[in-house]
């Protein structure tokens, strides 16, 4: 019975890291960008979406508008920074690391910002729906709605920008313009439009990972911090480029921690994040999912 | 000097890198059904003609044509509308693509209202015939059995032929290409020239080379740059007996 409690509950955190892995992935598939930003335009739209519930009183009203307003967020944040960054940083070692450095910066800029609007101390976001685990006969097992709820939000955003990047035109050019943005040109792509849809789909997707995760925590400027390092692990591990590898990333980071957890003990857990992404690595050097890169015929 | 609708032609072009003129006053035209070729040493601004020409270097002087009208130098990703198409030395793929989604990427012209609509799955009729023009193209130029593999996993002479079906999807009616006949071998290099005598009856053909057999065989007309300035300007018969063009090439020879 423990084993499948703590199996439940790795599972459910670990649809949380995927969540966030799923929003870094989503950039990096169309720009070749670690966005470290992630985090705080994540706390910024669930911030927005938490006055939205306030007023509103219901969450169900807050959720769309506050993964609109990331994906909006999203597409400024290029529009209004990286897309210059890129124009000034073009070749060299330079355009590859001043980027990430940006986003680096912006993460400590955003979240001074939103530092001043809503103070530092900890907000309590309300649970649409109930924390308390299901009951089985006389046993309740550590799974309630709102995991079930984190869980199924995952799984859409998985399906859902899954499918763009493989069925659609769009996801075809996304895929295009972030590889080898001179050819997308030639082709016809208008390639700094189209990365700032990716941009703006990450913006939704981190939105998502936030109005979720938060009713199960508190609500302050670095909440989704600690959450920026478990998603970016689980990336690495899903190789970093692939949506479902991003996924399964983020679970075997949640299930690994929760034994970890329940059968070594807490102290280590954090350690224990890093000491499984450097098992992976060793073995799959490019991640569960990571392309081959660099082999010509 | 009459103008076809479907001409370009460069005039007085330059081009400077720092305080160095990688071209200086370059003109160049090119008429429907042409195949018009440019050699030149190694560093005589060839590459560099072709990327004023596609957006990819901004010139510092000189003007742009179509079809008899000046207007601004396009941008990049304008050109497949203005149906100019090119290809890249080398392989000039995406490499994390199957040949399939390569050569779908040009079939299809992006606007605002087209990036929606594909959200919304709204444009289902013309996914399918880009899909079939795509078929159609593959199996042209013989290489419908490589759909499905990954760009990066060709061999080279097959990646050579996605990459002429990449630039032809979009129906040019000005084709650039750019050494398409760099590492090949002797039958590709016949299957080509043969290819390119083959689509000048749908699109003008501009090309860089440094095959001369090539050059000499498929091109109406030859530009010849050296030290980025044009020395000579015809007939393939007329630039083999051109003193000119012959020293240019035997000191090139010479100094290396």
């Amino acid at each position: 019975m423990i084993f499948i409690d703590t199996l439940l509950l790795g599972i459910s955190s670990g649809a949380i890291y995927s969540l966030m892995a799923l929003a870094l992935v989503l950039v990096w598939r169309s720009t070749r960008i670690v966005n470290f930003a992630q985090a705080s335009q994540a706390v910024l739209s669930t911030y927005i979406g938490y006055e939205i519930t306030m007023r509103s009183h219901n969450y169900w009203v807050s959720l769309p508008l506050a993964i609109l307003f990331g994906a909006i967020l999203g597409s400024l944040i290029d529009f209004l920074f990286m897309r210059y960054l890129a124009k000034r940083a073009k070749s060299g070692p330079i355009a590859e690391i001043a980027p990430v450095i940006a986003t680096l910066g912006l993460l400590g800029l955003l979240q001074s910002i939103i530092g001043l609007i809503w103070g530092n101390s900890f907000l309590q976001y309300p649970t649409p729906l109930s924390g308390k685990g299901f009951t089985f006969g006389s046993h309740t097992i550590p799974f309630s709605p709102q995991n079930l709820f984190i869980v199924l939000a995952t799984a859409i955003v998985l399906l859902v920008f899954g499918g763009i990047f493989r069925f659609t035109d769009l996801g075809l050019a996304l895929r295009a313009a972030s590889f080898q943005p001179e050819i997308a040109q030639l082709a016809g792509i208008r390639v700094a439009r189209i990365r700032n849809i990716g941009w703006a789909f990450a913006g939704a997707a981190g939105a998502v990972a936030g109005a979720v995760i938060t009713p199960t925590s508190v609500l302050s400027p670095n909440s989704l911090d600690l959450l920026l390092v478990s998603g970016f692990i689980a990336a690495v591990m899903g190789g970093l480029d692939s949506l479902v590898g991003a996924v399964i990333g983020g679970l075997v980071l949640g299930v690994g921690f929760s034994f970890i957890l329940q059968y070594v003990g807490s102290s280590v857990t954090f350690l224990a994040g890093f000491f499984i992404l450097v098992i992976v690595l060793l073995i799959r050097p490019r991640g569960f999912f990571g392309h081959q890169v660099g082999r010509h015929a | 000097m009459t103008h076809n609708p479907s001409s370009l032609r460069l005039d007085a072009v330059s081009v400077q890198f720092g305080g160095l003129a990688a071209l200086t006053e370059v003109s160049l035209e090119i008429n429907p059904g042409e195949v018009v070729g440019v050699i030149g040493p190694n560093g005589a601004g060839k590459t560099t003609l072709f990327n004023v020409l596609t957006g990819l270097v901004a010139p510092s002087a000189g003007s742009f044509f179509l079809a008899g009208k000046k207007r601004d130098w396009p941008k990049t990703h304008e050109l497949t509308s203005l149906g100019i198409a090119r290809t890249l030395q080398g392989v000039g793929l995406f490499s994390d693509l199957t040949v399939f989604e390569n050569v779908l990427v040009g079939a299809t012209h992006f606007s605002k209202m087209r990036i929606f609509k594909s959200l919304l799955g709204l444009d289902g009729g013309a996914n399918k015939k880009n899909e079939m023009r795509v078929h159609q193209i593959l199996d042209t130029l013989g290489i419908s059995d490589y759909a499905d593999r990954k760009a990066d996993s060709l061999p080279y002479p097959i990646s050579k032929r996605v990459a002429l079906a990449r630039a032809l999807i979009s129906e040019p009616t000005t084709l650039i290409l750019d050494e398409p006949a760099g590492g090949l071998g002797t039958g590709d290099i016949e299957w080509l020239k043969e290819f390119i005598l083959l689509i000048r009856s749908k699109t003008s053909v501009l090309l860089v080379e440094h095959h001369m057999d090539v050059i000499m065989n498929v091109c109406d007309r030859i530009y010849v740059l050296n030290f980025g300035e044009l020395i000579a300007h015809g007939t393939p018969g007329e630039i083999k007996n051109n003193s000119e063009v012959v020293a240019a090439y035997l000191g090139s020879e010479a100094s290396r």
